[in-house]
């Protein structure tokens, strides 16, 4: 702590007011009526149906169509996972077997612009049925009059095992577009090698549709063995993103109409979030007043770490960072998030704690804050880290398929069907987030500045620290 | 090692409670609560997202408050409702929906019932049946068999990293003793749950989550009591390395506990005022789960262990 100098608080303490400032409020421009958002604040936050309330559809299959139930259970699944592909990670979905209804609910606010619920309804409703199939011919349906897809089947939804957007490697192309890699399952790859030769030899075309709309249909110039392929057409990461996650979450068994759509009141009851703000917020006075009262000057210290680490897991929340995805807070979320900034308070508190013993046992004030930190930090390094274990498995559990702690669990939990659960999902993830915030708040940046702050002659008195006068 | 160090040795002279002294006492209390938990299922009352039910839609004009509505319906039907309004698309009529657990027979008669009460209640909101439905939960079984499974798979996980991080003081059995007394934690928060008579729905997940993750941290932190006293007193007997720890681990135990259980006191109060009592159900469970999680990491936890590494020999 030697090495830690005067400024050192300055610098630290202006950073976590700096961040914790555009986290709560954004940085939007406004000129005239064009406004752009640089950085998203709290009320960018997309909240679950059971703080702030949702939309309610009603699907029933399209057509004259007897759904068992195991048909409609794998619509449940689909459903679930293409909600989580479209960001919504809290929903309920409900199925009622004797008259053939899905119920979907998911959260929703007339106040958001960036969201048509509408369109996300549509998204939700589609079969999302990939084939590849031989030629480019079509014909049209007798009952309905569209246009479907009349080639031989030599591929389907089935025989993927999973999709990604990639950038598209191909040398001539230069603009900076996106195909959708396909990973075959081996009877796709085995099924994908016979079409090619054969089309191959009559310079055939393949086709690749989902539903009824052609995506892509290339040439076969040669008999094609390998595990993978890609669909190239014009993609935009989005657009491309789109479809991987459309191909990845599988096709429904039929595709389904809405009977029913309206909004719905939140299932907490209307006032939670103002009573959970309050709360949260006379709750956070509570605790910077007890640590300060408690341990003085590393509680004040603690304080700002602590405010660090509640913008910072809010920030994570709210799509701040773009490299994360915003995801819908609601009670469970908000449960990990009080849960880690419990184990936050609990690390200042540990250290604080240390501190006064090694300022009672006599030592030097810097030698007392350089061994409570480091005598501190075993406790705070494995209580945070099985929390994060908890978080990881319980993200793998509960979250998309193609996530990545889904894939590293999935030697485990393939066994037991997907059940995406968004909303605990969201509860590791704020979890992880905090937990992990604690090593960078709690241990690095508190100690930054209270081994700087102790360089000052006014902040020598160990009284300060919870030690007794010498 | 220095002079202070060898003095303490033996931890002979250092400050400590009895808590081994009393574990049969610990062993008693915790097997009588987990106990009553278990013996509470039989009162357990399950949402419709993990058990299905009967939901019904009406239309209607004007303003309804939601939470008095759902008192006259509860009063009516005599069963736990839920009820949630909203704004149906394309039309200026706006929807009621009413959520029933399935067990509670809700028959046809009973539902025609409840609409001409309904009617009757609310005169001049053009009361009107819109649809009804029975779903199956959203959340069913293989909802529940992953939850096992991967508290199961977490179990197993806790103990290996234990094993490994606590050597020094034994791991596996450290390890072990941990995840009885997380088990024994998240059974009595159920208990609580149940017996104060909350339906068990998403804020139970939450709350068990929580604690999960509360009382595993509490157990650590005394561990890593243990286990640096372990270093500084190699000669001291068990007992005296366990009350030694304890006892310095207590204080801060009970600072971080009255930091989470009073901003859940304040969060239960202001949710009061505000009439939003569905989050008590949330913020009383965990109140409950905190002080048993301490107790356990205290009293239970290291008591075990103590019982475990004595067995057949003096402590």
């Amino acid at each position: 702590m030697k090495k830690i100098k005067k400024p050192v608080f300055f610098i630290v303490f202006l950073l976590i007011l700096g961040f914790s400032y555009t986290a709560i409020f954004g940085v939007k421009y406004q000129y005239g009526d064009i406004a752009k958002t640089y950085i998203k604040d709290v009320s960018d936050i997309r909240l679950g149906i059971d703080i702030q309330g949702g939309v309610d559809v009603t699907f029933t299959p399209a057509g004259d169509v007897d759904a068992t139930d195991e048909q409609l259970d794998s619509v449940k699944e689909v459903m679930k996972v293409r909600l989580a592909a479209l960001g919504i990670t809290d929903s309920n979905v409900y199925i009622d077997s004797n008259n053939d209804r899905v119920i979907v609910r998911f959260p929703w606010q007339s106040s958001e612009s960036n969201f048509d619920p509408e369109a996300a309804v549509k998204e939700l409703g589609g079969t999302a049925m990939l084939t590849f199939r031989e030629g480019t011919e079509t014909t049209t349906d007798e009952e309905t009059g569209e246009t479907i897809p009349a080639g031989e089947l030599v591929l389907n939804g089935e025989d993927i095992d999973n999709a990604i957007a990639i950038p598209n490697q191909d040398p001539d192309n230069i603009s900076g577009s996106y195909v959708v890699q396909l990973t075959l399952k081996s009877s796709g790859q085995s099924k994908f090698t016979a079409a090619t030769e054969k089309l191959s030899a009559e310079k055939g075309a393949i086709s690749i549709w989902m539903d009824n709309n052609l995506i892509s249909a290339p040439t076969v110039n040669e008999r094609i063995d390998s595990s993978t392929c890609t669909i190239s057409g014009d993609f935009t990461f989005e657009s491309a993103k789109a479809l991987a996650d459309k191909i990845n979450s599988g096709a429904l068994p039929f595709s389904l109409t809405t009977t029913s759509f309206s909004t719905i009141s939140p299932t907490l009851g209307s006032g939670a979030l103002e009573a959970m703000i309050i709360g949260g917020l006379i709750a956070f006075g509570f605790i910077a007043l007890y640590m300060i009262v408690l341990y003085r000057l590393p509680g004040f210290v603690a304080v700002i770490a602590l405010t660090g680490q509640v913008t910072f897991t809010l920030a994570a929340v709210s799509g701040y960072f773009r490299f994360m995805n915003s995801s819908t807070l609601t009670i469970p979320g908000i449960a990990g998030i009080i849960l880690s900034i419990g184990m936050g308070v609990d690390a200042n508190i540990i250290t604080g704690e240390r501190i006064k013993e090694e300022l009672r046992s006599g030592k030097k004030l810097n030698t007392a804050l350089e061994s409570g930190y480091k005598r501190a930090f075993s406790a705070i390094f494995d209580g945070n880290l099985t929390v994060i274990l908890i978080a990881i498995i319980l993200m793998g559990a509960f979250g998309v398929p193609d996530s990545l702690f889904s894939k590293m669990l999935s030697f485990l939990f393939r066994w037991f069907g997907t059940t995406t659960e968004g909303t605990i999902f969201s509860f590791g993830f704020t979890l992880m987030v905090g937990a992990l915030l604690n090593f960078v708040m709690g241990v690095w940046a508190s100690r930054l500045m209270l081994g700087s702050l102790s360089k000052f002659k006014v902040f020598k008195n160990r009284k300060l620290y919870g030690g007794i006068e010498k | 090692m220095s002079k202070a160090k060898n003095t303490q040795s033996s931890g002979s002279d250092v400050k400590r409670y009895n808590f081994t002294g009393k574990r049969k006492i610990f062993y008693i209390i915790s097997a009588i609560l987990v106990a009553l938990s278990v013996i509470a299922t039989i009162k357990v009352d399950i949402a419709i997202e993990f058990k299905g039910g009967t939901m019904i839609t009406y239309s209607f004009v004007g303003d309804i408050n939601v939470n008095e509505a759902e008192t006259k319906v509860e009063e009516i039907t005599s069963a736990k409702v839920n009820i949630q309004q909203g704004e149906i698309f394309q039309s200026d009529r706006k929807k009621l929906s009413v959520s029933f657990v399935s067990n509670e027979g809700f028959t046809a008669e009973k539902q025609s019932e409840l609409t001409s009460a309904l009617q009757e209640i609310y005169a001049d909101n053009d009361m009107q049946l819109l649809d009804s439905t029975d779903v199956a939960a959203s959340s069913g079984r293989n909802f529940f068999i992953k939850c096992i499974v991967a508290v199961a798979f977490s179990a197993v996980v806790l103990i290996l990293y234990i094993a490994l991080r606590f050597k020094r003081i034994s791991g596996w059995s450290s390890g072990v003793c941990a995840v009885v007394a997380l088990l024994h934690d998240i059974i009595i928060t159920y208990g609580a749950f149940v017996l104060i008579g909350f339906q068990i729905n998403s804020n139970f997940i939450a709350v068990v989550l929580t604690i999960l993750g509360c009382s595993i941290n509490n157990t650590i932190v005394v561990y890593d009591r243990i286990r640096e006293n372990r270093k500084l007193m190699p000669v001291a007997k068990l007992n005296d390395l366990v009350n030694i720890s304890t006892t310095q681990s207590m204080s801060r135990s009970f600072r971080t506990t009255i930091t989470t259980v009073v901003t859940m006191i304040i969060i239960s109060i202001v949710a009061y005022i505000y009439g939003v009592t569905s989050i008590l159900s949330f913020s009383v469970p965990i109140i409950v789960g905190m002080v048993i999680g301490t107790y356990s990491s205290l009293c239970l936890a290291p008591c075990l262990w103590v019982s475990w590494q004595s067995k057949g020999k003096e402590a």
